[in-house]
C-alpha cells in the first residue's frame, strides 16, 4: 500500500499538467488532495510497520537478465522518513498558497519532487533508488530557476551540478558494486549480504558516503545549500532542507555504510592523525556543526541563516552516523525527522510569513519594521521553531541531538564539547535573528508598517509542523520503536561487526 | 567462380529491393502525375508512399527470418542483422513521418528518394562481412548523405556543409580504402572471416597496425568521433534539420554496427590491451583514447555552443565516446548493451531534431535564446524536449539512463580496467547535464510572457512527436521490450 505515496505523487503530477486551464485555485486544492492523500497512505504504512521488520510493499523482477528488481520495502528508518515527506508536503503546499502564476506547472514539479523522495526512501532495490535518487533532481531546478528569487538561475545551476555530480559518484559506486558482487544483483538486502572485499569497500565507502553526503550539505561540499535555499520558493526551501537533504543523509546510512561497512575500518596506518575514513567524516560533519552555526552568526540575509543552521544541523546527523554507537545512529535518524520539520518551519516563517509581505530579508531593514507587532503569529511561530531547533527540551531537536552527543562522547569525547559549542553558537544566532527581525527597536515617529495578516493556509501549516516536533519531543518512542529495531535487523550487521569495534 | 542462384539473392535481399523499388516509385508518381498540384500534396503522397515501403519491407523482415550467407559472407543474413535493419527502416520512418511537413525544397520526392537509397545502403551495410562491400556501401550511404546535406539549394550554410562534410568524407574514405587494401593484402581475402585467421595475436605485424589505425580513422569519421568530428557540427548546424536527424540516428546505428563488426569480427586477436603494465597494441588502447577524447572533448566544446543544432553536434560527438566503450570491451553483453544505446540515441535525437525544427520554423533561428519562452507557445513540443534532453543527458526514467548504466556495467564486467574510462564517462556526463539544462532553461524559464501566443503548429507532428518522447519514456521504464532482441 506505502507504495500508492508514489503513484499518487507522480499521478498528481501528470494529472496537473493536463488541467485544461492554468486555474491556481484549482491547482493548489488539487495538490493540496494529493500530498494528504500521499500523507494518508505514509500513516497507514506506518500504523502496519512492525517493530524490526521489513515490510515488503512491491516486488517484481524489472530486468530480469540484469538482476534489477523493482522492489518496494520499508522497514522503521524509511517509515520515518516516509512520515516526515508526507508532513512537510502537506505544509509546503499550504505555504505556496499564494504561488500564482504558472501554478499549475510549480505543483507539478514539486509533485514529481514529492514522488521522487518518497520513491528513495521506500526503494530496497540500489538501481530502483538511484532512479528515484535522480528523478528529485530535475524538478528542483525549475523549482529554483522559474519561481525563486535571488539570483535564482545560477543558484538553480548550483544546486543542480552539485547533486549531480554527487550523483554521478553514487553511479560509479553502483555499477562497481554491481559489477564486483558479480553483475547478478542490484538488491540491497542481497548486497548487504554479499562479502565485499575490504581494499574494494575502502574506495568505495568514502566515494558513495561523499556522493550522497553532498545532498546532505557535507563540509566541504555544503556551498549548494545556502545558495539554494535562498533562492528557492519557499516550498522549495521547505522541501530542499526538510527531505532533499535528508536525501543524502539516508543514501549515506543506507547505501554507503550498509553496504560497504568495513569502509569504516582502520586503515592501519595515520595520515595527518586520521586512522580511518570515520575520523575524517566525523570531523567533516564537526567542522560542519561549527563552522555552519559560526557563519549563521554573522548573515545579514534573514534565510542564509537558516540556510546556514541546516549545515550545521545536517552536521549533527552526519556525526551522529559516524559513532557507530546504537544511540548515535538512533539519534541521527531522529535528527533527520526532527531537522526536517524544523527547517521547513523556519523556512516557511522567513520566506512566506516575512519576505513575502516585506519584500526584504535584510535583517538591517527588518529591526525597524517591529515585525513581532505587526505579524504576532510569525514571531511566535520563529520562536518556538528557534528553540526547538536550538534543543530546547520538549521538542523535537532536544531528543535527536542530545542522543547525538551521548554517542559522540562514548568515541570521541573532544568532538562532542565541540558540537556543544556548536549548539551554544546555534542559540547565538537564533537569538540574534530573532532579536533582530522581530523584536528591533520601532524607529520612533514612523507608522508602523502594515502588512497583510496571516493567512489561515499559513496557521494550519505552520501548527502541523509545530506538532509534529512536540509530538516527538515529547514522546519520541513514536518513531525510535521503530527506528532502533531496524537498526538492530540483519542488514546493519556488518555496521556493528567491523573489525574495529 | 561460386556459382549463384540468382533467385535466391532477391529472396534474401527482398527487403532491401522493395525499399530501392519504393524510392523509384516515389520519384516516379512525382514526376508522372504530380509535378503540378502543389507541394503539400506532393509530399504527403511521397511520405506516405515512402511509409508503406518501409512498412512492407519490415513486415517482410518480420514475417520471414532468414540465415543465410553467399558468396562468403558478401551477404549474410542472420536475425541480429534483420533485426537492425528492422531498427534502421523504424527510424528512417519516424525521421520521414516527423519531418514529411517541412518546406524547404520543392523538390521533396527527391529528397524521399534520396533519404530510401541512404537506408537501403545502411541496410546493405548491416547485412555483410566482405570489405568491399561494406565499403561500397559506406561510399553509397556518404553520397547519399552528401547530397541530402547539400538539398536545402537557397541556404549557403546547407552548400557549406554539404562541400565540407563532402572532402572530410573523401578523405576519410581514402583512409579506409587503404585500410581495406592493407587487410586483403595481409590475408588474401575480402572476408573478415579470413582476415581474422590472418591476424594473430602478439607483436603485430606493422603493415598490420597501419590498417589498423586506417579503419579505426575511416569509421571514426562515420560515427563521428573525435578527432575524426570536424564534419559534425557544420553539418548538424547546415544541412535541413531531416537529413542532420537522418545522420544523428541511423546512420549512426548502422556505423557503430559496422564498425563494432571490423574490429571485433574481422580484427579479433589484434585487440591489444590496456590493462595497467599488462599494455600491448592492439586496437582497443587506439579505441581506448578516441573513446576518452571523444567524451572530453564533446562534451566540453558543447558547453559554450549558441546554437543548439551545434549543440547537439558535440552532444553526438560525446555520445559516440561512450558507445565505443561498448564496442572496445566486445563481448555478447556490451554488444547488446552498445545496441540498446545507440538505438534509443537514435530515437531521443529523431524527436529531438523533431523540436529544433518547430522552434527554426516559429523563430528562424536555432540559437538557444531563440527557444526562450518555447514551453509558453508550444508546451506539449516543450515537454517532448524535456524529455529528449533529459534522455541524453542519462536522466532516469528516460532510456538514456539505463543505456547508460548497462553499457557502463558490462563494460566493467568485460574489463575491470575500463574502470578509469567509466568514470571519465560518468564524469563526463555530469558535465552534460549543464548544456542540456541551459537549453532547458531557456525553454521553460526565459522569456516568459503574459502575452504569448500558441504556436499554430500541425497536431500531427505534435502526435508524433508525443510518440517518440513515449518511446524513449517506455524504453527506460521498460527497457526488456528492447533488450531481448539483441
Amino acid at each position: 500500500m506505502l507504495a500508492w505515496t508514489i503513484y499518487i505523487s507522480f499521478l498528481g503530477a501528470m494529472a496537473l499538467l493536463f488541467l485544461p486551464k492554468d486555474s491556481a485555485r484549482t491547482a493548489r486544492i488539487f495538490a493540496l488532495l494529493i500530498a494528504v492523500a500521499g500523507f494518508c497512505v505514509a500513516v497507514g504504512g506506518y500504523l502496519q510497520q512492525r517493530t524490526g521488520e521489513l515490510v515488503t510493499v512491491a516486488r517484481v523482477a524489472w530486468v530480469p537478465s540484469l538482476g534489477i528488481g523493482y522492489y518496494l520495502a520499508s522497514d522503521g528508518i524509511s517509515i520515518t522518513l516516509v512520515l516526515l515527506t508526507g508532513i512537510v508536503a502537506i505544509a509546503g503546499v499550504l505555504f505556496s498558497w499564494n504561488i500564482e502564476p504558472r501554478a499549475k506547472e510549480f505543483f507539478a514539479f514539486y509533485l514529481a519532487l514529492i514522488g521522487g523522495v518518497y520513491g528513495v526512501f521506500l526503494s530496497f532495490d540500489l538501481f530502483l533508488l538511484f532512479v528515484f535518487y535522480e528523478i528529485a533532481i530535475i524538478p528542483k531546478y525549475f523549482l529554483i530557476a522559474i519561481w525563486g528569487s535571488t539570483r535564482r538561475e545560477y543558484a538553480a545551476m548550483k544546486l543542480v551540478l552539485y547533486s549531480f555530480v554527487g550523483s554521478s559518484m553514487v553511479l560509479i559506486g553502483l555499477i562497481a558494486a554491481y559489477v564486483v558482487a558479480g553483475a547478478k544483483t542490484t538488491n540491497l538486502v542481497e548486497l548487504a549480504q554479499f562479502p565485499f572485499p575490504v581494499h574494494f569497500q575502502m574506495w568505495v565507502f568514502p566515494l558513495m558516503f561523499v556522493g550522497f553526503g553532498i545532498l546532505a550539505g557535507l563540509w566541504p561540499f555544503h556551498t549548494w545549500a545556502p545558495t539554494g535555499h535562498v533562492a528557492a520558493p519557499t516550498a522549495a526551501s521547505m522541501l530542499l532542507a526538510g527531505v532533499v537533504m535528508k536525501l543524502g543523509a539516508y543514501g549515506c546510512l543506507r547505501v554507503a555504510m550498509m553496504l560497504f561497512p568495513r569502509g569504516l575500518d582502520p586503515w592501519g596506518f595515520h595520515v595527518l592523525g586520521f586512522g580511518s575514513w570515520r575520523d575524517v567524516f566525523a570531523l567533516f560533519a564537526l567542522i560542519g556543526i561549527v563552522y555552519g552555526a559560526m557563519v549563521a552568526l554573522v548573515q545579514k540575509d534573514f534565510k542564509f541563516v537558516i540556510g546556514y543552521s541546516s549545515i550545521s544541523h545536517m552536521g549533527f546527523v552526519l556525526l551522529g552516523l559516524m559513532t557507530l554507537q546504537q544511540i548515535g545512529l538512533d539519534g541521527a535518524v531522529l535528527q533527520m525527522f526532527s531537522h526536517g520539520i524544523l527547517a521547513g518551519l523556519l523556512f516557511a516563517v522567513v520566506g512566506r510569513m516575512v519576505y513575502d509581505r516585506t519584500h526584504t530579508r535584510d535583517l538591517l531593514e527588518l529591526e525597524p519594521m517591529h515585525l513581532s507587532k505587526v505579524i504576532p503569529f510569525a514571531a511566535a511561530t520563529f520562536v518556538l521553531g528557534g528553540m526547538a531547533s536550538i534543543g530546547l527540551p520538549g521538542f523535537s531537536g532536544f531528543v535527536a541531538e542530545l542522543q547525538i552527543l551521548l554517542g559522540t562522547w562514548r568515541v570521541f569525547p573532544t568532538f562532542a564539547a565541540f558540537a556543544g559549542l556548536g549548539i551554544v553558537v546555534g542559540i547565538a544566532y537564533t537569538w540574534r535573528a530573532t532579536q533582530r527581525a522581530f523584536f528591533g527597536a520601532p524607529a520612533t515617529g514612523v507608522e508602523p508598517t502594515k502588512l497583510p495578516p496571516i493567512t489561515i493556509p499559513e496557521r494550519v501549516g505552520a501548527l502541523i509542523l509545530l506538532g509534529a516536533s512536540v509530538a516527538i519531543g515529547l514522546y519520541p518512542q513514536f518513531l525510535l520503536r521503530l527506528i532502533i529495531p531496524a537498526l538492530h535487523s540483519p542488514l546493519f550487521d556488518g555496521l556493528w561487526k567491523g573489525s574495529g569495534r | 567462380m561460386i556459382s549463384v542462384n540468382y533467385l535466391d539473392l532477391l529472396w534474401f535481399i527482398l527487403p532491401e529491393t522493395i525499399i530501392v523499388l519504393t524510392a523509384l516509385c516515389v520519384l516516379t508518381v512525382d514526376l508522372m502525375f504530380l509535378r503540378a498540384s502543389e507541394s503539400r500534396l506532393r509530399s504527403s503522397v511521397g511520405a506516405a508512399l515512402s511509409l508503406i515501403g518501409c512498412a512492407a519491407a519490415v513486415t517482410w523482415i518480420v514475417l520471414t527470418p532468414q540465415v543465410a550467407n553467399v558468396l562468403d559472407g558478401t551477404l549474410v543474413v542472420t536475425p541480429l542483422a534483420q533485426r537492425i535493419q528492422i531498427a534502421l527502416l523504424v527510424l528512417t520512418m519516424l525521421t520521414i513521418v516527423t519531418f514529411s511537413r517541412s518546406r524547404f525544397t520543392r523538390h521533396v520526392c527527391e529528397y524521399l528518394a534520396l533519404t530510401l537509397l541512404a537506408t537501403v545502403s545502411m541496410m546493405l551495410l548491416v547485412s555483410t562481412q566482405n570489405l568491399l562491400v561494406i565499403f561500397l556501401s559506406l561510399e553509397m550511404l556518404s553520397l547519399s548523405l552528401y547530397i541530402l546535406t547539400a538539398f536545402n539549394k537557397g541556404s549557403v550554410r546547407s552548400s557549406e556543409a554539404a562541400l565540407k562534410y563532402f572532402l572530410f568524407g573523401g578523405i576519410s574514405a581514402a583512409f579506409l580504402l587503404f585500410g581495406f587494401s592493407l587487410l586483403y593484402g595481409l590475408s588474401n581475402s575480402t572476408n573478415l572471416l579470413a582476415v581474422t585467421a590472418n591476424v594473430h595475436g602478439g607483436p603485430l605485424d606493422p603493415l598490420l597496425i597501419v590498417a589498423m589505425v586506417m579503419v579505426v580513422v575511416g569509421l571514426g569519421f562515420k560515427v563521428a568521433a573525435a578527432p575524426f568530428h570536424f564534419w559534425a557540427p557544420d553539418v548538424y548546424q547546415g544541412a535541413p534539420v531531416s537529413t542532420a536527424a537522418l545522420i544523428a540516428s541511423s546512420s549512426k546505428v548502422a556505423g557503430f554496427f559496422v564498425l563494432y563488426q571490423v574490429m571485433v569480427v574481422g580484427l579479433a586477436g589484434a585487440e591489444g590491451s590496456t590493462v595497467w603494465h599488462g599494455y600491448s597494441a592492439g586496437w582497443v588502447p587506439m579505441l581506448a583514447i578516441v573513446a576518452a577524447v571523444s567524451m572530453v572533448l564533446g562534451n566540453l566544446a558543447a558547453i559554450v555552443q549558441s546554437s543548439v543544432r551545434r549543440l547537439l553536434a558535440y552532444s553526438a560527438v560525446a555520445h559516440a565516446g561512450y558507445m565505443l566503450l561498448g564496442v572496445l570491451s566486445n563481448t555478447e553483453q556490451s554488444f547488446s548493451a552498445l545496441m540498446y544505446y545507440v538505438i534509443t540515441y537514435g530515437l531521443t535525437v529523431v524527436g529531438a531534431f523533431g523540436v529544433v525544427a518547430m522552434v527554426e520554423e516559429a523563430t528562424g533561428g536555432d540559437t538557444i535564446s531563440d527557444f526562450a519562452g518555447f514551453s509558453q507557445r508550444a508546451p506539449i513540443p516543450s515537454f517532448c524536449m524535456l524529455i529528449f534532453l533529459l534522455s541524453l543527458a542519462g536522466i532516469p526514467p528516460f532510456a538514456g539512463f539505463f543505456a547508460k548504466f548497462f553499457l557502463f556495467s558490462s563494460a566493467l564486467i568485460s574489463t575491470p580496467a575500463f574502470l578509469w574510462l567509466v568514470i571519465l564517462a560518468i564524469a563526463m556526463s555530469a558535465v552534460s547535464l549543464y548544456y542540456y539544462l541551459k537549453v532547458l532553461k531557456s525553454i521553460y524559464v526565459a522569456g516568459h510572457h503574459a502575452g504569448a501566443t500558441l504556436i499554430s503548429g500541425s497536431y500531427f507532428r505534435e502526435a508524433v512527436l508525443c510518440v517518440i518522447a513515449f518511446g524513449v519514456v517506455l524504453l527506460g521504464c521498460a527497457p526488456d521490450l528492447l533488450l531481448r532482441w539483441f
